[in-house]
């Protein structure tokens, strides 16, 4: 190649097939949603649907630091984490319409479900609740002694739940391999982060734990990749927990019904021009670590995967509820059928 | 008269309750310059400005239990949940604290704990859920649950003026498709603990209330229609505590008893509705007391899933009919 006299030294380690798997996993995220938000406008989809436009950049970097084995933890707006564990779009297509095919049968909703064997846990929609439990995955890497390591997301609003300050102190305190990642956003639904929490930067509520905390540009994707790395080695070396504040933006509603009226049009557009791809895309471009035919040949095979996707799902059956009462437990394996939906009672 | 949606019914009580007494305020998620997440308290925070209208962090126990602590230096506060399925963030604070409060201490907590509640709005297991039984077991919690514009009104008044803590169910998906005239300058309150006579009947009692009120309607007319049966449908509005009078009259007068609830079978309302009616009002009965619940799993997220788990008209309907035919 021509350009490779410009060509400089990749940080992080990382190589240049890393880099373009990056890419791709960024675009895919970026374009998955777009394909959501048609999907949610033509009234497929069922319930409300959420975007993690502009922060795409923190959710699939700090993903991709992590290693087979490893398990995180993912929100709402991490779409990009989970696709980088190994979710597939289809899957995702199938949930937010509520198909008999996807991942929970139609009994969850969005990005709710999960593959522990990827290594991504499916959340709940109760703030803060996936601390504990994740502090409780990265107690039994260090019980059976796995090199292995947790991630969890919260957003800037969740760190204000009670679940949150226990999980992250018992997390901190037993040492337990566990990465917590803060994405602050600017705002909890309507509210702005300076009416959630009195500290400056969240990564400072870190020293109250005992734990180092570091705030980073969350959308710049290499900075994210190398800070979660590092703290992905610290936890694998048994030197325990490290709080990640990745500073990002909403750039749309909380869900798509939401018109954001509260966040002002100049402070949006300002995070427009600080988009995570596009930078990332520079970045690549003037180091020459892609060109373009690179890059138009990740959009191409993202553009295709998703088209399949999409006619692989749109037409999938509705959740049928001949297996609805299955699984409560696994003994007795299904909920009774109540009286009046039964001839014999 | 000006016809008025549930949703709005309950903004106006609360509006008329901050105008008429100073010492109540609003605490909760995104009330404040967003007006809710259903738009409940629009406006509120430009009308009372922000001490009485407060912004919270997203922190339940601290929401409620600074609520509590507000409400024994006189103040009366109404705590938001953004839904309130998030109050079991709250439990400990609610049970241990707040319920106890006056009989151990002789601390007086008039807080008000409301939220959308309830399914039927393909919500998934974390935004449809009807969690009254699980505070119904707590002695020292009131618990309110309307089903018309004129008792979301009633009831958040009532509730306000309360002397104890009361937790409001207000229905989600009665919001704004219940609408009801309500004439202007009248005040609406409903007495916590009266249940309220539906629809008249002489074969058969529903008690039920909430949304289900609803359907329970649907289901009389239907078999009003169909089978020449008149059910009776009486709206209990407060679970607790309960009007055990409304339920035995009507017991010795229809001589049938369906109950309907939209919470799971397994230790909810209607079991203990059964064994009351068991303990004063047996010899009156010529069937057995039957009950018309969700099934006892979660509150699944696909709308075909959804309908099948909760209860719906239809299942109404056949329950009445086996039990008249009893
Ligand atoms: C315990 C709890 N309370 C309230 C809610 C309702 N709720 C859902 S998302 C949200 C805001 C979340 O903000 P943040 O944690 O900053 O994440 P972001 O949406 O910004 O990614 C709220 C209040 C909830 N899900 N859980």
């Amino acid at each position: 190649m021509a350009t490779t006299a410009k060509t400089r030294v990749i940080p992080a380690g990382l190589s240049r097939e890393q880099l373009h798997e990056i890419y791709y996993y960024l675009r895919l995220t970026r374009s998955l949603e777009e394909r959501l938000r048609n999907l949610y406008r033509q009234g497929k989809v069922i319930g409300g649907l959420y975007s993690s436009l502009g922060q795409e950049g923190e959710s699939v970097a700090s993903a991709y630091a992590l290693a087979e084995g490893d398990i995180l933890s993912p929100l709402i707006r991490n779409l990009g984490a989970m696709l980088v564990k190994g979710a597939k779009p289809v899957e995702v297509l199938r949930q937010y319409m509520a198909k008999a095919t996807s991942p929970t049968a139609g009994r969850e909703m969005n990005i709710h479900f999960n593959d522990l064997r990827l290594g991504f846990l499916g959340q709940i929609s109760h703030l803060g609740d996936m601390v504990p439990v994740m502090a409780g995955i990265a107690l039994s890497f260090r019980l059976r002694r796995e090199p292995r390591v947790g991630l969890v997301y919260v957003g800037d609003g969740a760190t204000s739940t009670g679940a949150f300050h226990e999980g992250v102190n018992f997390a901190a305190v037993q040492r337990v391999p566990l990465v917590v990642i803060v994405e602050h956003n600017g705002y909890a639904y309507s509210t702005p982060t300076s009416r959630q929490t009195a500290v400056e930067r969240l990564a400072d509520k870190a020293r109250a734990y005992g734990i180092p905390g570091r705030t980073v540009d969350g959308n710049d994707v290499l900075a994210v990749y190398e800070a979660t790395k590092h703290a992905v080695e610290r936890a694998r070396a048994g030197e325990g927990v490290t709080l990640l504040e990745l500073v990002t933006y909403r750039r749309r509603g909380h869900a798509e019904h939401d018109d954001q009226r509260y966040q002002p049009r100049e402070e949006i557009a300002a995070w427009e021009g600080r988009d995570p791809i596009e930078r990332y895309t520079r970045q690549l471009r003037d180091n020459a670590w892609i060109d373009d035919a690179g890059i138009a040949a990740i959009d191409d095979r993202v553009s295709e995967e998703l088209d399949r996707a999409v006619a692989d799902s749109e037409n999938d059956p509705v959740a049928a509820p001949d297996t609805v009462l299955r699984s409560v437990y696994l003994d007795p394996p299904a909920a009774d059928v109540l009286w009046f939906r039964r001839r014999d009672a | 008269m000006p016809e008025v949606t549930y949703l709005e019914a309950l903004r106006q009580g609360m509006l008329e309750e901050m105008e008429r007494d100073e010492s109540v305020f609003i605490l909760g998620e995104d009330i404040g310059a967003y007006g809710g997440a259903f738009k409940v308290t629009d406006g509120f925070l430009d009308r009372f400005g922000p001490s009485r209208v407060i912004d919270t962090p997203i922190s339940e126990a601290a929401i409620v239990g600074a609520a509590a602590g507000a409400a024994h230096m006189g103040l009366r506060p109404i705590a938001e949940m953004q839904f309130i399925d998030f109050i079991s963030c709250a439990y400990d604070m609610l049970t241990n604290y707040v319920a106890t409060a006056r009989y151990r201490a002789g601390l007086a907590t008039p807080i008000v704990v409301r939220g959308p509640s309830g399914g039927y709005v393909r919500g998934g297991p974390f935004h449809s859920q009807m969690p009254e039984a699980a505070f119904f077991h707590t002695p020292g919690l009131k618990l309110v649950a309307p089903a018309t514009a004129r008792d979301a009104k009633g009831l958040i008044k009532a509730a306000i003026r309360d002397d104890d803590p009361v937790i409001y169910f207000e229905h989600k998906f009665l919001y704004r498709r219940i609408k009801e005239d309500l004439p202007e300058g009248e005040e609406i309150l409903t007495p916590i603990g009266k249940a309220r006579m539906a629809r008249e009947g002489t074969d058969l009692t529903i008690v039920t209330w909430s949304a289900l009120v609803w359907k329970a309607l649907e289901a009389a007319e239907q078999v009003a229609k169909e089978d020449r049966a008149e059910i009776e449908v009486l709206d209990l509005r407060t679970l607790l505590p309960m009007d055990d009078e409304a339920i035995m009259s009507s017991t010795k007068k229809t001589n049938r008893v369906l109950i309907v609830h939209e919470d799971t079978r397994t230790g909810g309302l209607a079991g203990e509705i059964t064994a009351r009616i068991n303990e004063s009002a047996f010899e009156w009965l010529d069937a057995p007391v039957r009950r018309v619940t969700a099934h006892d799993t979660p509150i699944p997220y696909a709308p075909t899933l959804e309908d099948y788990v909760l209860p719906q008209t239809a299942d109404i309907v056949s329950a009445a009919r086996r039990l008249l035919a009893y």
